[in-house]
C-alpha cells in the first residue's frame, strides 16, 4: 500500500506563545510534529508493517519543518516531501491544494492520513480541502480504523461518549486523533537511520498554485491574558461548600 | 448585507440550548435576515424555539433520495442546494463535532472560507475572532469570498432574545448518492450524559482522584448540578476515565459558565482547553499548585472532603 501522511511543524503545546506584531509570534520556541499527526504516522506505519508498502510523510511549511519530517522518518516512514513556504500560517485551501499536488506528483495514494487539526491555527479543515481536491471521501476525529478490501471502516467520536461507525471507499482521507493508537517513541538507531532517508524539497511556487487565491487573512493575533491569583475560600469543608453555593447563585448557574 | 443561514442542531427532535448563543452571535447588529436550516428535525415544531432569537424562516431540509442522517456527503449536497435556493451568503453553525464536520464539507465543496471555534462574529465586516494555539492567543481573521462559513464555540456567546414571527417550510433537495460513504452505526449511549462541550457547568477530576470508581464522587455532585464531568490528561492516561472525557489540548475545548477543577495542577495544555470558562474554581491540596495563580476561586483542601460537602450543600438547596 502507498500511504501518505500529512504532518505539520508546530510550536510545542507547552510553549508560551509571545505575540510580536500584528499577526506574528516569537518563533524561537520549540517546534514539534503536530500531536494529532503522530497518530496518523503511527497508524500508517502499522498498516504497512502488516500489509507491506510505503509510508511517505508530506508537509507544507518553512524549511525548519524538515525536523518534523525527520521525526516521522525516525518513527518508521520511508521518505518525506517538504513543500517550502515562507509562512507558518498558510490559508487552508492553499495548503490542501499544495498537499494534493505534491502527493499526486509523487504517486498514487491508497490512503492518506492527517491529524484532525493543527494545534497552532486550529483550522480543522485542511484534510477536507485535500479530500475535495482528490475527490475522495474524508472522515475526521477517527479513533479506530479497519481496512476491508476496497473500504475503510472507521469510528469517530461525536461527543457525549458516542462513536459513529462509517464505512467509506478507499482511497480516502483519515483525520486521526488521540485514541487511534499509541504513537511509538523512536529509538536512537532509528533516529540515526532517519538522517539518511530521502527528503524531497519542492518550492511552493513550482506547484502552480495561485497564492493570492486564499480565503482568510490573519489581521491580528492577541494574547489571552491569564487570570490573576485566585480568591481563596477558607473554612471547614462545609463552610467552603456553602460559599461555593453562593458563588453559583451569584453566577446564576443554579 | 446578505442573508444568513443558521445550521440548527437538535437533540431528540428538540432545538439544543447551545444554538441560542450561536444565533445571537450570527445576528450581530441585526442587519441580516436569518433562515434556520434543520437536517433531521421538524420545522413546524422547532419554529417556536428559534423565532425568539430572530430567525424568520425555519427550513427543514429533506431529500427524495432517502435518509440524509447516515449520508454525510448527501447531507452536504442538500445543504448547499438549500443555501443556493435561499440565496444564503453566510452560513453559521455550532462548532460541535457534527457542525464542524458538516461545515468543513460544505466549505471544501464550495471552496469557501471557513472559521471554526469562533467566539465572536462580525459578518458585516467579514471578521471573526477565534482561538489560536489552543486558546493561548486569539486571532482576528478576515474571511474573503462570496459565501462565508463560521462555526461558533458553544457557550461562547450569551444568548439574547430578539423575537419575531417565523415561517416554517420544507425544502426537498435533489441530491444523488453514490454510496461511497455511509454511517452504519452509532455506538455507546448519550443517555443521561451531559455533553462536555455544551455544558454550563463542568466538574473535572485530575490524577489525585485515584481510580475510575472515584469518579462517582464527581458524578453525584454533577447530577445535582446538571453538570458534565471531565478529566485531566493525567487521569485519562492513568486509565481512570475515557478519552472522550478529556479536557485540554488533546481533548475537548470547553467554555462553561462554571468550571470546577478537582486535583488539577493547572498545566498550560489543560488551560488551553478551558480558559474561556467564565468562572474557574480550583480545589487542590498543594498551596503551590500553579492553578491557584490563574483561577477565580481557590480552595486549599482535599477533593475527597470538599466535593462531598458540596454535594450535601446542594442537596440541602434542592430540599429547601
Amino acid at each position: 500500500m502507498q500511504i501518505y501522511v500529512c504532518v505539520k511543524h508546530v510550536p510545542d503545546t507547552a510553549a508560551n506563545i509571545k505575540v510580536t506584531g500584528d499577526a506574528a509570534f516569537d518563533e524561537s520556541v520549540k517546534f514539534v510534529m503536530n500531536p494529532y499527526d503522530e497518530y496518523g504516522v503511527e497508524e500508517a506505519i502499522r498498516i504497512v508493517n502488516k500489509n507491506g508498502g510505503e509510508v511517505v510523510v508530506v508537509t507544507v511549511g518553512k524549511e525548519t519543518a524538515v525536523n518534523t519530517i525527520r521525526s516521522a522518518l525516525a518513527m518508521g516512514a520511508a521518505r518525506g516531501i517538504l513543500v517550502k513556504t515562507e509562512t507558518q500560517f498558510l490559508d487552508s485551501s492553499l495548503t490542501g491544494l499544495a498537499l494534493q499536488r505534491a502527493i499526486r506528483e509523487d504517486g498514487a495514494p491508497d490512503l492518506i492520513f492527517t491529524g484532525k487539526q493543527s494545534v497552532d491555527s486550529e483550522g480543522s479543515q485542511t484534510h477536507y480541502r485535500l479530500a475535495q481536491a482528490f475527490d475522495m471521501p474524508v472522515a475526521t476525529e477517527v479513533v479506530a480504523l479497519e481496512l476491508k478490501d476496497d473500504r475503510a471502516v472507521v469510528e469517530r467520536e461525536i461527543g457525549g461518549g458516542v462513536k459513529e461507525v462509517i464505512e467509506m471507499q478507499t482511497p480516502c482521507v483519515i483525520g486521526a486523533t488521540k485514541g487511534l493508537n499509541e504513537p511509538r517513541y523512536p529509538k536512537l538507531p532509528d533516529i540515526l537511520k532517519a538522517k539518511k532517508k530521502e527528503i524531497k524539497l519542492i518550492d511552493m511556487a513550482d506547484l502552480g498554485i495561485d497564492l493570492s487565491a486564499g480565503h482568510t487573512e490573519i489581521l491580528e493575533l492577541e494574547s489571552v491574558p491569564e487570570r490573576g491569583e485566585a480568591k481563596m475560600l477558607s473554612g471547614s469543608p462545609r463552610e467552603i461548600a456553602a460559599q461555593l453555593v453562593t458563588v453559583m447563585k451569584e453566577e446564576t448557574v443554579i | 448585507m446578505g442573508r444568513t443561514g443558521i445550521l440548527l442542531e437538535t437533540d431528540n427532535g428538540e432545538i439544543k440550548e447551545s444554538n441560542y448563543g450561536m444565533i445571537t452571535a450570527a445576528r450581530g447588529a441585526g442587519d441580516t435576515e436569518m433562515y434556520g436550516f434543520l437536517i433531521g428535525g421538524e420545522a413546524a415544531s422547532c419554529k417556536e424555539a428559534v423565532q425568539k432569537y430572530g430567525i424568520c424562516r425555519v427550513v427543514e431540509i429533506t431529500s427524495d433520495a432517502g435518509d440524509l442522517a447516515t449520508r454525510p456527503e448527501k447531507q452536504t449536497d442538500a445543504l448547499i442546494a438549500a443555501m443556493k435556493n435561499y440565496d444564503i451568503r453566510f452560513l453559521v453553525g455550532l462548532s460541535s463535532s457534527r457542525g464542524r464536520d458538516l461545515m468543513a464539507r460544505v466549505a471544501a465543496k464550495l471552496d469557501a472560507p471557513l472559521a471554526v471555534d469562533c467566539i465572536d462574529l462580525n459578518l458585516e465586516d467579514q471578521i471573526v475572532t477565534k482561538s489560536h494555539f489552543s486558546g493561548k492567543t486569539l486571532a482576528r481573521l478576515k474571511l474573503c469570498g462570496d459565501m462565508l462559513i463560521c462555526g461558533v464555540r458553544p457557550n461562547a456567546v450569551e444568548p439574547q432574545e430578539a423575537p419575531c414571527e417565523a415561517d416554517a417550510e420544507v425544502f426537498a433537495a435533489q441530491v444523488k448518492d453514490d454510496g461511497r460513504m455511509v454511517v452504519t452505526e452509532a455506538k455507546g449511549s448519550a443517555a443521561g450524559q451531559v455533553e462536555l462541550t455544551e455544558a454550563n457547568i463542568i466538574i473535572t477530576g485530575g490524577r489525585p482522584i485515584g481510580s475510575a470508581e472515584n469518579f462517582s464522587l464527581l458524578n453525584e455532585c454533577a447530577n445535582l448540578l446538571g453538570a458534565a464531568v471531565g478529566a485531566s490528561r493525567a487521569a485519562v492516561d492513568a486509565g481512570y476515565a475515557p478519552h472522550s472525557m478529556q479536557v485540554g489540548q488533546t481533548g475537548k475545548t470547553v467554555s462553561p459558565k462554571l468550571y470546577i477543577a478537582c486535583g488539577l495542577s493547572g498545566s498550560v495544555q489543560h488551560f488551553a482547553g478551558m480558559k474561556t470558562a467564565k468562572i474557574i474554581v480550583a480545589i487542590n491540596t498543594d498551596k503551590h499548585a500553579p492553578i491557584f495563580g490563574k483561577s477565580d476561586y481557590g480552595i486549599l483542601g482535599d477533593l475527597f472532603e470538599i466535593v462531598p460537602a458540596l454535594t450535601e450543600a446542594l442537596k440541602d438547596q434542592t430540599s429547601q
